[in-house]
């Protein structure tokens, strides 16, 4: 073996071996919840209240916490996302604007998500007066994944080729029909991993609900958006830290791990589903 | 009788002057093919017709330039107005991700014509005329990216007569297929000629001869000689013509 062979082998080598450590921590982590968690994972762990001081029962408010503020978090975060990535790609050149606007936005993705939590409280909590409440913890974690949902609509917009743009608008399409019957349908399958990307993140935040909504116990179901609720990554946390009885709440903080884990995955895969499916019927 | 003409155009892309003082004009039912070396400005001043250099920013127009009589770079003058009247087919043939009917109807639907039994009519009217209908006739339903280039390019072209244009232009509708549908869509051109005003560019001189019954040559920005297509083959007046004509430089 010559010296080139001989170092083009040790370099792909290390490469592959530091992947597969990559993939390795990844399984090891799954590993562990799985083999704490699945043993707690029962119907009435799911669909059960919490009971005893958190040592018995199940975990059904914070699991619908936190599907609630999935919902209440895209419903705020996707459309402005949205419209922020349409007009930054189909309406501003390469200006000045662009750039700064880009650069605001990397800025608040960069931002802790601590000081997200803290700015949701001073705005949403206090200043607008919605109190700890679904709704205000749902547009702290809006903002918080704004940043994503406009750089990946920004970024599917892009891919879109120009030639269908100009093409419509050789035809006497107004720049909005071009955007709305041309640009967005093939662009919209890529928006939707953007999506994807936020609900993950949403759906794992604890700093930014700790001042907005989430509560240390509440098993009553939410009645209205300007209810509090427990949600999974803090009710994980209570779990792990300041439990009445922490001893016999941990196989409880597994299952919830566990639960939250899975959530993640399935709305990944939901999600995955979609996209296939939509840009298949794009392409036909 | 005059469909379409330019006077005294000048064009600037920035600081770069594109289009040096052209005028020409385009009688009706007439084929005028546009050739010269790459970067002569022949594709600039093809898209000024229907306005779609201004697509691209900091650029300047002197002159005028008029269709069927209008100035339309006029103040008052709606853009997606003027692109209505005007149809363009492009170098890469660019069906939208849609089916073949809603291809041909897209130009009438962004218009306001959603009627069923009209854009039906349109449809197939548009595509016989694009000699496409016997291919896609009982495949309306599927999806104009399944089309090979060559039926893709006529597509495009049955696109843009759906919206019934005064003029068509043509940026080297040809140059990405394959010679088969080359000469389909060349035939089509003649056909076409009928109906339409139409003005091609063109880097194949074999096919500016063929189809077109007039010919610019452009080169660096300036219009050259601007005559009967047979007359510039076969007996060019400025010698850069017959240079570029017999394949010297270009």
């Amino acid at each position: 073996m010559t010296r080139k062979q001989l170092s083009q082998r040790i370099a792909f080598s290390t490469f592959t071996l530091i992947s597969l450590v990559v993939v390795a921590i990844l399984f090891v982590i799954l590993g562990f919840i799985i083999v704490r968690g699945a043993s707690v994972i029962s119907w009435e762990f799911i669909t059960g209240k919490p009971e005893e001081g958190m040592t018995k029962g199940g975990i059904l408010p914070a699991i619908v916490g936190t599907g609630c503020l999935i919902v209440g978090s895209m419903i705020f975060a996707f459309p402005v996302g949205v419209l922020s990535g349409i007009y930054m790609n189909e309406y501003l050149g390469q200006n000045r604007l662009r750039r700064f606007i880009n650069f605001m936005t990397n800025n608040l993705a960069g931002v802790p998500s601590i000081v997200f939590g803290l700015f949701g409280m001073a705005l949403f909590v206090n200043y607008l007066g919605f109190g700890d409440s679904i709704i205000a913890g749902s547009m702290t974690l809006g903002l918080l994944s704004l940043p994503v949902i406009i750089r990946t609509t920004e970024e599917a917009l892009k891919s879109v080729d120009d030639s269908l743009r100009t093409g419509s608008l050789a035809l006497g399409a107004t720049k909005l029909q071009t955007i709305r019957r041309v640009v967005l349908p093939v662009a919209f399958p890529n928006i939707i991993t953007g999506l994807i990307l936020s609900i993950g993140r949403v759906s794992g935040e604890t700093a930014p609900i700790l001042f907005t909504v989430a509560a240390y116990f509440l098993p009553n179901l939410p009645q209205s958006m300007y209810d509090q609720v427990m949600a999974l990554p803090y009710h994980l946390y209570v779990l792990a830290t300041s439990g009445t009885n922490m001893e016999e709440s941990r196989p409880m903080a597994y299952g919830t791990a566990f639960v939250l884990i899975v959530l993640v995955l399935l709305v990944n895969l939901l999600a995955n589903l979609l996209r296939k499916t939509l840009s298949k019927r794009v392409k036909m | 009788m005059i469909q379409a003409e330019a006077k005294n155009v000048n064009f600037y892309y920035g600081d770069f002057h594109a289009l040096k003082n052209i005028s020409m004009t385009f009688e009706p039912s007439t084929v005028t093919a546009l050739i010269g070396p790459s970067g002569c400005g022949k594709s600039t001043f093809l898209r000024l017709f229907n306005r779609m250099n201004e697509l691209i920013g900091n650029t300047k127009l002197e002159g005028s330039v008029t269709v069927d009589g209008k100035d339309i770079y006029a103040r008052d003058v709606q853009v997606d107005e003027i692109r209505k009247r005007i149809g363009m087919v492009f170098q890469k043939p660019n069906p939208f991700p849609k089916s073949i009917y809603e291809n041909v109807a897209y130009g009438l639907r962004v218009n306001g014509t959603n009627k069923k039994s009209v854009l039906d009519e349109v449809v197939e009217n548009s595509l016989k005329k694009a000699a496409l209908w016997e291919e896609v006739k009982d495949n309306l339903r599927k999806s104009a990216m399944a089309l090979s280039g060559g039926q893709q390019q006529r597509l495009c072209i049955a696109r843009a007569l759906a919206v019934e244009p005064h003029l068509l232009l043509m940026d080297e509708p040809a140059s990405a297929l394959d010679p088969i549908s080359t000469s389909k869509v060349e035939d089509l051109i003649f056909e076409l000629k009928q109906q339409y005003t139409i003005i091609i560019v063109t880097h194949n001189l074999q096919q500016a001869g063929r189809i077109s019954d007039y010919t610019g040559f452009f080169y660096l920005g300036s219009l050259i000689e601007h005559d009967k297509t047979q007359k510039m083959f076969l007996n060019p007046a400025d010698e850069r013509t017959q240079s570029y004509i017999t394949g010297r430089f270009g």
